[in-house]
């Protein structure tokens, strides 16, 4: 599925200073039955987000007025667990485009570039810095700029690199998918297929 | 650089069609697994771009993730659920694929019935919604789990479009003490390296202990490779293999077979091939381990205590959350806990290995009053051979009744829902939060370990029940 192309992101972010978060904490299992790919974003978090009566839990970030933003910055090891794609288009159609971590789950990494969430991984010490740039102040502007590759806490200037497979980057840039690419190379995998002994 | 070559060099190597500089491979897929959650949306975007499955032959279809374990020749009641199947159905018979559904002589979770029918073979490259398909790596292949856009992927192209991942080798040498089960083995080596030391990587099982373990206990153990973070894990191929694979459904037959034969010898990783990392662990190190904590790395050997938040590594704050998710302390035993409940199921241990580990210990006695078990086979093979063995009637004996396959509890997405702060012994493969229902509160072990829960109603060691086997 395409989706909206991505360049120089500017937005405030939502903090979730929490190591190890699960996709089953992203979506729980139960949401996951769903033969369309919309409405995750209502479950986003959910456990987390809301009691057992639906009521919100006032202490949880996406419950807070005072953060918002398009960018989820999260604790290390971001996305581990189950292969669920849901993960990604929760976060995708709660209004996310990016989420910043200091390390990634590969699957959700892998994931979320398929369907337009860009991971931005940085350092520990830069994640800090994002941590207490929105804990002083949650209005804090952050930039992603894909074609620089590039992370810039605007406020005070500082800044850092990150790291993007050269395909992957282009994919996003252009909001191309996967299959587009492999469409395009039909014969040769038909090809190879009929030289495959299984 | 070394120019010998790794069981995964080997492998991965001979399935990439195009290498695109700078970028991921495009590897070819030989078996493609599907089932009812995450492949919905895959075929509805196949079918928005005109177009259909590429090879239905290579493609199969089983219910296993959201199925009832009781009653399932009644229709499903969750409405949800049974759209998902519906449209599992529908969709595999509009493209030719073979759909092993409900009720199905070959249904089951999709990790057990691959292997059971041949489907799994070394050297494929197998892929499957479910990041759980690890499990295939301990026949030689490689095997992991994509998610729903790479479903789509593989329905419309049969590739995906992967970097090659690096390369780690796991050397256990040495034999393992009594009632330390494959499942200890995978539990020890994720505390070691926790849940992301693999993260990145691929991984080969080699040593001693691997090669002295049946096929089964191979499956467990590349089964919960990917909760260390790996892409995947796999076991060269040997006699075992091939014994284990000969003569089943999907094999290659005749002279298929002896030419798939001359391929698979050629597969081990060779002498003096370089891994990008290299771990070893001695098997003498080893007991039943249990969880305490809510992810799989948090284990420890069953007789240990629960270790302080600063001997561990990673944030305090962390540690001590998910403890209070538990309502465990540091420095706590975990033998003597009550529990409530115990699961023995999932792709991780729910094949006729498994049930025979947890018929061994709970023959001739009973079954706990505090505890609600649940014991779900992996398939209607598995279910088959439980009550062929005569071991149904151990499991009756005791107490405790058999269920209908499926994935049940290890993910909760069916009616089987540990409820709210209650503790399940449970031989699946994630303790998260919530994974077996909203609050639910998991102890992963070992078959032994959750059969002995199951009659004592707590933590046991179940070396004191075997001991009493012995002197009895
Ligand atoms: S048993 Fe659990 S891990 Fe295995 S396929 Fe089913 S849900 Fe996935």
């Amino acid at each position: 599925m395409a989706y909206d192309k991505f360049n120089i992101l500017t937005t405030s972010g939502v903090p979730l200073p929490i190591e190890n978060v699960d996709t089953d904490q992203i979506i729980p299992a139960r949401f996951l039955k769903a033969t369309e790919r919309k409405g995750f974003g209502d479950n986003l978090f959910r456990d987390w987000r809301y009691n057992s009566d639906d009521s919100p839990k006032k202490d949880f970030v996406l419950n807070n007025p005072k953060y918002s933003g398009r960018i989820l910055v999260g604790g290390k090891n971001f996305g581990s667990g189950s292969s669920r794609e849901h993960a990604a288009w929760a976060i995708y159609d709660y209004g996310f485009r990016c989420v910043v971590s200091s390390f990634f789950a590969d699957i959700f990494r892998n994931n979320c570039l398929n369907i337009g969430v860009l991971p931005v991984q940085v350092s520990p010490e830069f994640l800090e810095k994002i941590f207490l740039a929105i804990e002083a102040d949650p209005t804090t502007q952050i930039e992603v700029n894909l074609p620089e590759q590039t992370i810039t806490i605007l406020e005070s200037g500082e800044h850092e690199s990150f790291d993007i497979n050269v395909y992957k980057k282009a994919n996003m840039l252009n909001g191309f998918d996967d299959i587009d690419y492999l469409l395009n190379i039909k014969e040769q995998i038909q090809e190879f297929a009929a030289n495959r002994p299984l | 650089m070394s120019t010998k070559r790794t069981l995964f060099d080997k492998v991965w190597d001979s399935h990439v069609v195009q290498h695109i500089e700078n970028g991921p491979d495009v590897l070819f897929i030989d078996r493609h697994m599907v089932h009812e959650v995450t492949s919905p949306v895959a075929f509805l975007g196949i079918k928005n771009r005109g177009i259909k499955v590429m090879h239905p032959e290579k493609t199969f279809a089983t219910a296993d993730h959201n199925t009832p374990t009781i009653n399932q020749h009644l229709p499903v009641q969750d409405p949800l659920s049974a759209n998902q199947l519906k449209a599992l159905e529908e969709n595999a018979n509009a493209h030719g694929i073979s759909y092993w559904g409900l009720g199905h002589e070959k249904n089951g979770i999709v990790h057990v019935v691959g292997p059971e029918y041949g489907i799994t073979l070394p050297g494929a490259t197998i892929v499957c919604g479910d990041s759980h398909t690890s499990t295939h790596g301990a026949f030689g292949a490689i095997a992991f789990g994509i998610g729903t856009s790479e479903v789509e992927m593989v329905l419309a192209t049969q590739c995906i479009m992967q970097t090659k991942p690096k390369s780690m080798r796991i050397n256990i040498e040495g034999t393992l003490s009594k009632a330390v089960t494959p499942k200890d083995v995978a539990l020890y080596i994720i505390s070691q390296l926790t849940t992301s030391g693999a993260t990145g990587y691929f991984v080969e099982y080699a040593g001693e202990v691997f090669r002295n373990m049946s096929m089964e206990g191979r499956m467990t153990v590349c089964n919960l490779s990917i909760e260390m973070g790996a892409r995947g894990g796999m076991i060269a191929p040997d006699e075992k293999t091939f014994d284990y694979v000969k003569g089943r459904e999907f094999a290659p037959k005749g002279d298929d077979w002896d030419k798939a034969m001359a391929f698979w010898k050629t597969l081990p990783t060779e002498d003096g091939a370089e891994f990008d990392k290299e771990v070893t662990f001695d098997a003498a190190n080893i007991e039943p381990m249990i969880t305490y904590g809510t992810n799989p790395g948090m284990g420890i050997g069953i007789s240990n205590g629960i270790p302080d938040a600063e001997s561990v590594e990673g944030g305090v704050a962390t540690y001590k959350k998910s403890l209070q998710y538990m309502d465990f302390s540091e420095g706590d035993s975990m033998m003597g806990k009550k529990i409530d409940y115990v699961f023995l199921g999932s792709c991780t241990n729910g094949r006729i290995e498994d049930f025979r580990a947890f018929a061994s210990i709970i023959k001739g006695r009973k079954k706990a009053d505090n505890v609600t078990a649940w014991l779900v086979p992996g398939s209607h093979k598995v279910e088959t051979a439980i009550k062929e063995e005569g071991i149904l009637d151990i499991l009756n004996e005791a107490g405790f009744e058999l269920r209908e396959p499926g994935c049940s509890a290890c993910l909760a997405m069916n009616e089987d829902k540990i409820p709210a702060g209650k503790y399940a012994v449970s031989t699946s493969n994630r303790n998260f939060e919530g994974r077996q229902g909203p609050g639910a509160r998991t102890l992963l072990a070992s078959p032994l370990v959750a059969a002995a829960a199951a009659v004592t109603g707590k933590v046991t060691d179940p070396r004191e029940l075997m001991e009493e086997i012995l002197a009895g």
